[in-house]
C-alpha cells in the first residue's frame, strides 16, 4: 500500500433508503489520486449519495470504497473519525455554523484532531491558528475573522467552507454542489479557489456539479451517471453530446 | 369543438366536513356540559359584583407600613428561591434535555427514559412538589427552592430538547465530516444553535418560577406567600393587597428585565 497513493476504488456499491429501491445500483468505480473528478447527472440520481457515501454521512447499503488499504464502508467509532479526519467536505449550503466567527468555523476543520474539552474553552493550537489566519488571507477573508458567519455573502460562506476543509489537511476533498447556490463568476472563482488550493497541496477533488462548461472546464476526469449507474468515465475531451444525452435524456437542451 | 367538464372544487371531503362538524359540535357539548357540571350556584353568582366592590373596598387604602415590616424580607427570600430553583433546574434539565432530543442521542430507551423523567416532572405541580420536600426537609425555603427545582426540569428539558431536534443539519454533518468526536460536534455544532433558545426558556422559566414561588408559602415552603397567607389569615386585606402589589412589580420589573436581555443575546 502506497500511503502516497489517494485514489479511491469503489467495488459494487449499492445504496437504499427504502428497502428494494436502490439509489445507487452496484456502482464500480476508479477515482484517480490527482486532479479534479466531476460527477455530473440529472437531480435524484445519486451523486450525493455516491460523495456521501465516501466520507459516511450516509451509511452505504452495499458494497466496499477501498481508500489507501481500507474499506471506508466498513468502519464504525474511532477508525471511522479517523478516516473522517483525511477526508475534506465542502457542501452546496455552505454548512457553517452560523452563530460563531469566520475564525471559529474555519478552526471546526480541527476538532478532529483537537479534545472536546480544548475546543470548547476555545483553546486550539497556535499551529492551527497560524494556519487558519494564513488560509483566510488565501480565500480573500482576512479582514472578515471576527465576523460572524451569518452576516456573510453566498460566496464569502463558501470561501470559509473549502478553508474549514483544507484546514483539515485532507488527503482527498469532496464537493457536493458547491456552486449550485452561487452566481456564475462566484461560481468560476470558488472553483479557482478550490483548484488552486487542492492543486498547490496534491489533494484530488470530487466534485458533484450541474453545470457541464463548468466541470469541463476546471475538471480533468468526468463520470457521468444517470438513473444510480455510472455511464460515462472519461476525460471532458471524450464527454460528446451523444453521452450528455445519454446522461441527462432528451436533446432539447442541448444548444 | 372540445367539450370542458365542468371543473368542481371543494376544500373538503364530505367525510372531512362531517368530522370538521362533528369537532366543533362535540367542542359545544363539552362546553355546556361543563358549565352544569361545576353547578354555578345563581345566587353567588348575581351578587359576585357587590361582594368584588366590597373586597376592594376592604383591600384600599393599603397597609404600606406592613411592606417594611414583612413583606421585604419575604420578597428577597422568594427571588432567591426563585433563582437558586432556577440554577438547580438547569443543571438537572441539560443533560435530561439533550437525552431527550433524538437527533443528539439516537438511542430509543434513553429519549424514552428522558421522556418519563420530563413527564414526571411536569406532572406534579410545584406546589405538591413542595408538600412532598416539606416532608423531608422540613418547612422553609430549602423546601421551596427544590419544588420549584424539580417542577422546572419538565419544562426546560422538554424545551431544549425540541429546539436541539430543530437544530439545522448541515452544520452538523459538516463537522461530523471533519471527523470530530460526538461531544465537539455538541459543543460547536448543536449548541450555537440552540444558545439563544435556552437562554430564552431560561430566563422564561425564571420568571415563571418568580411567581410560582409566590404561592408556595401557602404551604409552608417560604417567601412572599407566607406573608399573603398571614395577612389573609387574620382577613387583613389591606396587608394581602400590599402583597398583591409588590408581586405585580416584581413580575413587571422581571418581564422588562427578560426581554432585555433576550434582545441582547440572540
Amino acid at each position: 500500500m502506497n500511503p502516497l497513493d489517494r485514489s479511491i476504488q469503489i467495488r459494487g456499491l449499492t445504496k437504499e433508503y427504502k428497502k428494494g429501491v436502490p439509489v445507487l445500483k452496484g456502482i464500480d468505480l476508479d477515482i484517480p489520486g490527482d486532479g479534479i473528478t466531476a460527477i455530473i447527472g440529472p437531480s435524484g440520481t445519486g451523486k450525493s449519495t455516491l460523495i456521501r457515501c465516501i466520507n459516511r454521512l450516509i451509511d452505504p447499503t452495499a458494497g466496499q470504497i477501498l481508500f489507501q488499504g481500507q474499506d471506508l464502508a466498513k468502519l464504525s467509532g474511532v477508525p471511522l473519525r479517523e478516516a473522517r479526519r483525511r477526508i475534506g467536505m465542502v457542501f452546496q449550503e455552505y454548512n457553517l455554523v452560523e452563530r460563531l466567527t469566520v475564525m471559529e468555523n474555519v478552526l471546526t476543520g480541527r476538532l478532529g484532531y483537537v479534545s472536546a474539552f480544548r475546543a470548547w474553552l476555545r483553546k486550539f493550537p497556535q499551529d492551527d491558528i497560524d494556519e487558519a489566519f494564513a488560509l483566510l488571507d488565501a480565500v480573500g477573508l482576512g479582514n472578515f475573522v471576527n465576523q460572524r458567519a451569518d452576516g456573510l455573502s453566498g460566496g464569502q460562506r463558501q470561501r470559509v467552507g473549502i478553508a474549514r476543509a483544507i484546514m483539515q489537511r485532507p488527503e482527498i476533498l469532496l464537493a457536493d454542489e458547491p456552486t449550485s447556490s452561487l452566481d456564475p463568476k462566484t461560481s468560476v472563482e470558488i472553483m479557482e479557489i478550490m483548484a488552486e488550493m487542492a492543486g498547490t497541496r496534491n489533494i484530488p477533488i470530487i466534485v458533484n456539479i450541474h453545470n457541464v462548461a463548468l466541470a469541463k472546464r476546471f475538471c480533468q476526469r468526468m463520470i457521468g451517471m444517470t438513473g444510480g449507474k455510472v455511464v460515462f468515465n472519461g476525460s471532458p475531451a471524450e464527454l460528446t453530446d451523444d453521452h450528455l444525452k445519454e446522461i441527462y435524456g432528451g436533446e432539447d437542451w442541448l444548444e | 369543438m372540445s367539450t370542458h367538464a365542468i371543473r368542481r372544487w371543494e376544500r373538503f371531503t364530505p367525510e372531512q366536513r362531517f368530522l370538521r362538524f362533528a369537532f366543533y359540535f362535540i367542542s359545544v357539548a363539552a362546553i355546556v356540559f361543563s358549565i352544569k357540571n361545576i353547578e354555578v350556584i345563581p345566587e353567588f353568582l348575581y351578587d359576585a359584583p357587590e361582594q368584588l366592590a366590597d373586597f376592594f373596598q376592604r383591600m384600599w387604602p393599603m397597609d404600606t407600613a406592613y411592606y417594611q415590616k414583612s413583606v421585604h424580607a419575604a420578597l428577597i427570600e422568594t427571588l432567591n428561591i426563585a433563582t437558586l430553583g432556577t440554577l438547580l433546574s438547569l443543571t438537572m434539565s441539560i443533560p435530561v434535555g439533550i437525552m431527550a432530543a433524538r437527533n443528539v442521542v439516537p438511542i430509543k430507551p434513553l429519549n424514552m427514559l428522558a421522556q418519563l423523567i420530563l413527564v414526571s416532572s411536569r406532572s406534579v405541580n410545584t406546589l405538591v412538589w413542595a408538600l412532598l420536600f416539606i416532608a423531608i426537609f422540613g418547612p422553609g425555603a430549602m423546601a421551596g427552592t427544590m419544588a420549584i427545582a424539580f417542577r422546572s426540569i419538565g419544562f426546560v428539558g422538554k424545551l431544549l430538547g425540541e429546539a436541539l431536534e430543530e437544530a439545522n443539519r448541515g452544520p452538523i454533518d459538516a463537522l461530523t465530516a471533519t471527523g470530530a468526536p460526538p461531544t465537539s460536534v455538541f459543543l460547536k455544532g448543536y449548541w450555537p444553535q440552540v444558545m439563544p433558545s435556552f437562554v430564552s426558556i431560561a430566563l422564561f422559566r425564571w420568571d415563571i418560577n418568580v411567581r410560582e414561588s409566590a404561592v408556595l408559602g401557602l404551604v409552608g415552603a417560604g417567601g412572599i406567600g407566607m406573608a399573603m397567607d398571614t395577612a389573609m389569615n387574620l382577613f387583613r386585606w389591606d396587608q394581602v393587597a400590599v402583597v398583591l402589589s409588590t408581586i405585580f412589580v416584581v413580575v413587571i420589573i422581571a418581564e422588562i428585565a427578560v426581554s432585555a436581555i433576550r434582545r441582547r443575546i440572540i
